[in-house]
């Protein structure tokens, strides 16, 4: 249920993205989205790739510092209200959203937002009693 | 007879404390001799440490005979200090101790410092020699904008301006816009402070639309930092001042060591007090005036501290041939580097290795590190980049910042300087 999400660490500096970048471009690995955070000094890449292990090894032994972290696929009615009526099925569980972004496809005709939860096994419980659908990762990256 | 001989002959006003600036080399020569015996002999009896040092040597305080057979012990060095932190190496009981000061040390603890009540008195005295030298006096406005505190700077300039019988400006360090607002409505007559702090007021004042050149300000007693002759043109020409490059360092006494004449040629060591030393830093051989080397220093007056041979890792020479001041203190070469990695920030010593320390406080593992140091309006600024590693790595924003943070609060403690992470 939960999505394996790339993490790589950057510096706030023009080119610094651009590295990765190509990197990840010249052994074929395809980025199906992405979230920039940033800071004045630096910033955290946030990516779902087509090929996890593939991308880890070769950011790894390039120098490059980036850790795999856990987020969920959540299916979010395409029309308005259906962030609000997702945030609602939340409500009073006490679950931190750390952050989210959208992923730019449509899976099954439906609208997919990345959640990165405080507790992603806590929040997927919470969805799926509220009749919310968490979509798998094979399913999100056909 | 002899003093008022000198009194006489030497420039119209020399205050009473400069006297012994001019004594007669053989007098001077009996005099240090007579004392090194007496310091040796004292921290054989009263220091650990010190003795131990002279028996790994066969030594015993008779075998000093000459000025030439100190070359016989042993150097001290700064990690002895730091290894019988805190008072390891005391001559005195606690209780005649008047004043205890700290400055930094490798580590997270500090090197301390002792004085008994003649030990401030001497503090003073060499101290009022040095403004006197810069042609200061009773009547003189001095504004002391070294840090009070621990540091020996604040407070040494302090007794001495006011020992000399000058009106006392305690303003400490810091609050820019204060120091100038009160230079300009005291009428304040000299400054004593760290060469770049006087750039960045110089700087600031202009800002204000306050010219120094039009204050009565005329003199200047800066140290605790190297600084260069291109930077006392610079002083001079926006400040109208005359800059005077003053030296010391805790383990010695605290500023008042040496301090340049109105000659501007060199320092004057005060060696009835301090018996300076040049040697070659690799092979600890003693090198004749003229040559460069490291400054090797020995107090020869201190009581609750005494100070055998003192490493300074400062690199001078002392200057062979008579100032035309008419003073006798032989004197060395304006500093200009050291033979350590330790780096002077805003006058704060700090040493690589304390950086090091925190990281790995902090993070369990030592990353790579670098330390940028730039200059920006006048003032030192230091900036440690610290490399993300895998460990270290979180994919929260927040946490990230949080160890900037951490490391940045660490690092402010342990150096006692605001750094940027």
């Amino acid at each position: 249920m939960k999505i394996q999400q790339l993490s790589l660490f950057v510096e706030n500096k023009p080119g610094h993205l651009t590295a990765p970048a190509l990197l990840l471009a010249r052994e074929g690995v395809d980025i199906r989205a992405l979230y920039l955070a940033d800071t004045e000094q630096f910033g955290i890449v946030r990516l779902i790739v087509s090929d996890l292990q593939k991308a880890m090894e070769l950011l790894q032994a390039n120098g490059f510092v980036a850790r795999i972290t856990e987020v969920l696929a959540v299916e979010v009615p395409d029309r308005p209200g259906g962030l609000a009526d997702v945030l609602g099925a939340l409500d009073g569980s006490g679950l931190n959203i750390e952050y989210m972004y959208a992923f730019p496809y449509l899976c099954g005709g439906k609208a997919i937002l990345i959640f990165r939860f405080n507790d992603p096994d806590a929040a997927i419980a919470q969805l799926q009693k509220a009749g919310v659908n968490v979509v798998a990762g094979d399913e999100l990256l056909k | 007879m002899k003093t008022k001989a000198i009194l006489e002959s030497s420039a119209s006003n020399c205050h009473p404390a400069s006297v012994p600036d001019y004594l007669p080399l053989d007098d001077l020569r009996k005099l240090q001799l007579q004392r090194l015996r007496a310091v040796v002999e004292r921290s054989w009896e009263n220091v650990e440490h010190f003795r131990a040092r002279m028996d790994e040597r066969g030594l015993v305080p008779e075998d000093i005979r000459s000025l030439e057979d100190i070359s016989k012990l042993s150097f001290t060095v700064k990690s002895d200090l730091r290894d019988t932190y805190p008072f390891g190496l005391f001559a005195s009981p606690m209780k005649d101790v008047v004043r205890l000061h700290a400055s930094s040390g490798t580590t997270g603890k500090p090197i301390v410092v002792a004085y008994t009540q003649e030990d401030i008195d001497v503090w003073t005295s060499v101290v009022v020699r040095c403004l006197a030298g810069s042609g200061l006096h009773r009547g003189d406005i001095i504004q002391v904008a070294y840090g009070y505190g621990l540091f020996t700077g604040g407070l040494g300039a302090h007794y001495g301006a006011e020992g000399l019988g000058a009106t006392v400006v305690p303003t400490s360090g810091g609050n820019a816009d204060r120091q100038i607002m009160l230079m300009k409505d005291f009428g304040v007559t000299a400054i004593c402070c760290t060469p770049t702090y006087f750039l960045h007021l110089i700087d600031r004042a202009a800002e204000l639309g306050v010219d120094f050149k039009e204050l009565p300000l005329r003199a200047g007693v800066f140290g605790a930092e190297p600084w260069t002759d291109s930077m006392r043109r610079h002083i001079e020409t926006h400040s109208g001042i005359e800059a005077f490059d003053i030296y010391g360092l805790s383990e010695i006494i605290g500023p008042g060591v040496g301090c340049e004449c109105r000659r501007h040629q060199g320092l004057h060591i005060f060696e009835d007090h301090f018996y300076p030393e040049i040697i070659d830093p690799e092979t600890g051989e003693p090198l004749p005036d003229g040559s460069e080397g490291e400054l090797v220093l020995t107090t020869l007056s201190k009581q609750a501290m005494p100070m055998i041979r003192y490493r300074t890792r400062d690199i001078t020479s002392l200057l062979t041939g008579r100032c035309d001041c008419g003073r006798t203190m032989r004197r060395i070469g304006r500093i200009g580097r050291r033979s350590d990695d330790m780096l002077i920030i805003r006058g704060v010593n700090v040493f690589p290795s304390q950086v090091e320390t925190v990281l790995l406080q902090i993070e369990g593992t030592l990353p790579n590190y670098q330390i940028v140091l730039t200059r920006e309006q006048g003032l030192d600024q230091m900036e440690v980049q610290v490399e993300v590693t895998p460990n270290m790595f979180n994919d929260k924003i927040g946490a990230l910042q949080g160890l900037q943070s951490k490391i940045q609060a660490a690092l402010d403690h342990v150096l006692g300087i605001r750094v940027h992470v």
